[in-house]
């Protein structure tokens, strides 16, 4: 359990410093005729965790797809605007969407171990993207990722043993820890913490906050505590629009829509 | 007794007790006070039926089956069969022409012994026949009695038609299970009379087969029995060739369909994929002898292998191949189609290729139902027979050279059924040790791919 809350932190000291990690301009998402998402723009900064929250189906965890292209593997969507990754659009017609999403890591809403060893899911990554020479560069990667992942500990003296013998929070960890194996710019986390109980989702939560600053962290949630707790900058989405985007302190505590007042005092959503 | 009039029996009284027991069903429900009933009419009629028709049914199956010996004990009784040979073709050729003459079958008698028994087997049909068909009736009428006092307005019909259906069901099932064991059973026991006369060391370990038909059945040289160049056949040409052609077309073709066909060209092509599996295999047997094999005989020819057979090992393995190709490609199908979504998800958001995707998490995934699929298609393989016959041959050669002929176990088991020894003769024994063997071997691999499609199938749900 969180024993306290990450404080909220004030406008004035975290300023982002220079240019943002990603850029999303004027984007719009497509499910064949369906408009899934309106010309949303968003700036996504390395400092911050930004968190997407709102009410089922508005089009947050589709915006946080179209950030590593995990949308193409859906033929009916098509994306238009542009989304730049350090200012360079990633839906250009040269982009390699494998080396894409080597940069822009992802955690799904339920942990999704491969069926093998631990060792071997953390060393899936490196091992396609040939990041390592040699057993033992690949032992440091694997012990580094399970280390930061906080994971380390618990599992060093059963590292062969399955991924998916683990407890559930253990596995989204796991699955964070293969995420950060490859070493991305960025990691697109939807729902991570859904499908745990409280104190894995806890752990999780001081998890992303250790991650934050070496990793830009857009983190989509339903629990507008755990937005609160973990992020820096929170945007809201309803039905496909960006209602609202910034501080998360200011959109808790002073939002300036209606709508999104609505959503947080838990009028509707 | 022909068998039609138990069958016709059942069916008209049934008929008959369905309709009187849903016009009393009727009268019931137009007397009851609130005009309702326990159960429908027609659930009155269905119990008077099954109770009324069911016993009939049961009996002709019965009479029918002992009723032939009746008769002809019968016969034989009679004066006239006084004077029969006691044994051999000549008294059985009798016999039936006299059945033949009686039953109308034929118009006069050829065989002048059979005359005298005409007259004794048309006594002893019309006898039995109406001991038949009035037993038959005494089970009807009892089934009627007893459906007709049971029948009330408030009698639960509903529920024991249900139990009726039960009973069907049961029946349909066990005449499965029934026949398999049965099947079993003849063959443990044929088994057992061969290897009274050939010693299963020399069957299972011997390299030459080459059973005698003509060779006298007091002593059997057991050297001629060793069935090792048919096991060798067997698995040369079903578990090796046919493998090396359907695992990897199977498997590519069900990663193609479940992973980058548009679903347009899936729905053509996962049928037309099918089909294979319902062609013929005689067909497959034409195509293997006259197309394939030649083929491969020109090509060895060509290549200066001068004394190429026209029947070769190959051809019936490729063919076979291609036959199973289904068996592969569905199971394998099944099983990528089910490893999650999320694997997949999971790995590509790493920032692999599909292809890599597939080659490292779907097949390791989707592996035991990928191996279950072969083991089936291999138990299939190894049990099939047109194939071999027509393309391979029946000469039993242990070698490793594809190009010659090969024989397997399946075809052995024709050639030496419809060879021309005798039923008793260890040439056509030999045909059910073969059977068993076959028989077990199957049974191990189907046992081995249920277990591990049931492992596989838990892993994921």
């Amino acid at each position: 359990m969180v024993t306290e809350q990450t404080p909220l932190t004030t406008p004035e000291e975290d300023e982002p410093t220079g240019e943002p990690k990603i850029r999303a301009t004027d984007v719009s998402v497509y499910y064949g005729d369906k408009k899934a998402i309106d010309e949303v723009s968003i700036d996504v900064h390395t400092e911050h965790v930004t968190a997407f929250i709102g009410p089922s189906g508005c089009g947050k965890s589709t915006f946080l797809r179209t950030l590593n292209r995990m949308n193409d593997t859906i033929p009916s969507a098509r994306v238009e605007g542009t989304i730049e990754l350090d200012g360079e659009d990633i839906y250009q017609s040269g982009m390699d969407v494998v080396q894409l999403r080597a940069r822009v890591g992802m955690v799904f809403q339920k942990p999704n171990p491969f069926p093998k060893s631990i060792y071997e899911n953390i060393a899936y990554g490196p091992r396609i993207h040939g990041l390592a020479q040699g057993k033992g560069e690949l032992d440091a990667i694997v012990e580094r990722s399970l280390q930061r992942a906080g994971l380390w500990d618990e599992v060093k003296d059963r590292i062969e043993d399955s991924g998916t013998a683990l407890s559930g929070g253990q596995q989204q960890r796991l699955c964070i820890a293969r995420a950060i194996a490859v070493d991305p710019e960025v990691i697109l986390m939807d729902e991570p913490c859904s499908a745990l109980d409280p104190i894995a989702t806890a752990k999780i939560e001081e998890l992303i906050d250790e991650l934050r600053g070496r990793y830009a962290i857009v983190i989509v949630t339903h629990s507008m505590q755990q937005a609160a707790r973990v992020s820096q900058r929170t945007a809201f989405f309803h039905l496909g629009h960006l209602v609202e985007y910034g501080h998360t302190s200011d959109i808790f505590t002073n939002p300036r829509e209606q709508k999104t007042q609505d959503y947080i005092t838990g009028r509707y959503g | 007794m022909s068998s039609a009039i138990p069958l016709l029996l059942a069916i008209g009284l049934g008929l008959a007790g369905w309709l009187v027991a849903r016009g009393r069903a009727w009268k019931f429900k137009s007397e009851a006070a609130d005009g309702r009933l326990a159960s429908l009419p027609v659930y009155h009629a269905w119990y008077a039926a099954l109770w009324i028709g069911g016993p009939v049914l049961l009996f002709g199956v019965v009479w029918n089956a002992i009723c032939g010996n009746l008769i002809m004990q019968h016969v034989l009784a009679s004066p006239g069969a006084a004077n029969l040979p006691a044994f051999g073709m000549r008294r059985d050729a009798i016999l039936r022409e006299a059945q033949n003459v009686a039953s109308g079958a034929a118009d006069r008698v050829l065989i002048p012994e059979a005359e005298p028994l005409v007259e004794p087997f048309r006594a002893a049909t019309l006898l039995y026949d109406g001991i038949g068909i009035a037993v038959a009736l005494v089970l009807a009428l009892i089934g009627a009695v007893w459906v007709f006092l049971r029948l009330k307005p408030n009698f639960a019909a509903r529920t024991k038609v249900e139990r009726g259906v039960l009973g069907v069901l049961f029946l349909a099932s066990l005449v499965a299970i029934l026949t398999t064991f049965g099947i079993f059973v003849t063959l443990v026991f044929e088994t057992f009379r061969f290897f009274g006369m050939v010693s299963p060391v020399d069957f299972l370990f011997g390299t030459h087969w080459g059973p005698d038909p003509m060779a006298a059945t007091t002593s059997t040289d057991g050297s001629r029995y060793g069935a090792i160049p048919l096991f060798w056949g067997t698995i040369f040409i079903g578990a090796i060739i046919a493998m090396i052609v359907a695992i990897p077309l199977g498997l590519m073709s069900a990663i193609y369909l479940t992973q980058y066909a548009n679903p347009t060209l899936r729905k053509w092509i996962k049928p037309a994929l099918e089909i294979l599996a319902g062609v013929p295999t005689v067909v497959y047997g034409y195509f293997a002898a006259l197309t394939i094999a030649p083929a491969i005989r020109e090509i060895a020819v060509s290549v200066g292998i001068a004394n190429a057979s026209s029947e070769s090992a190959l051809a019936a393995g490729l063919v076979m191949g291609v036959m199973i190709i289904p068996f592969v490609s569905s199971m394998a199908d099944d099983s990528i189609a089910a490893v999650p979504q999320a694997m997949r998800d999971g790995s590509l958001a790493m920032g692999a290729t599909t292809n890599e995707t597939i080659r490292r998490v779907l097949i390791p995934a989707a592996l035991p139902g990928i191996v279950a699929g072969i083991m089936l298609a291999v138990s299939r393989a190894i049990g099939e027979t047109m194939i071999v016959v027509m393309a391979a041959g029946y000469a039993a050669n242990l070698s490793a050279n594809p190009l010659e002929a090969m024989t397997t176990v399946t075809v052995q088991i024709v050639a030496m059924l419809t060879g021309e020894a005798s039923m008793d003769h260890p040439a056509t024994l030999s045909a059910f040790a073969l059977g068993f063997v076959l028989f077990i071997i199957t049974l191990i691999l189907n046992v081995i791919a249920l277990r591990v499609v049931k492992r596989f199938r838990e892993a994921y749900e």
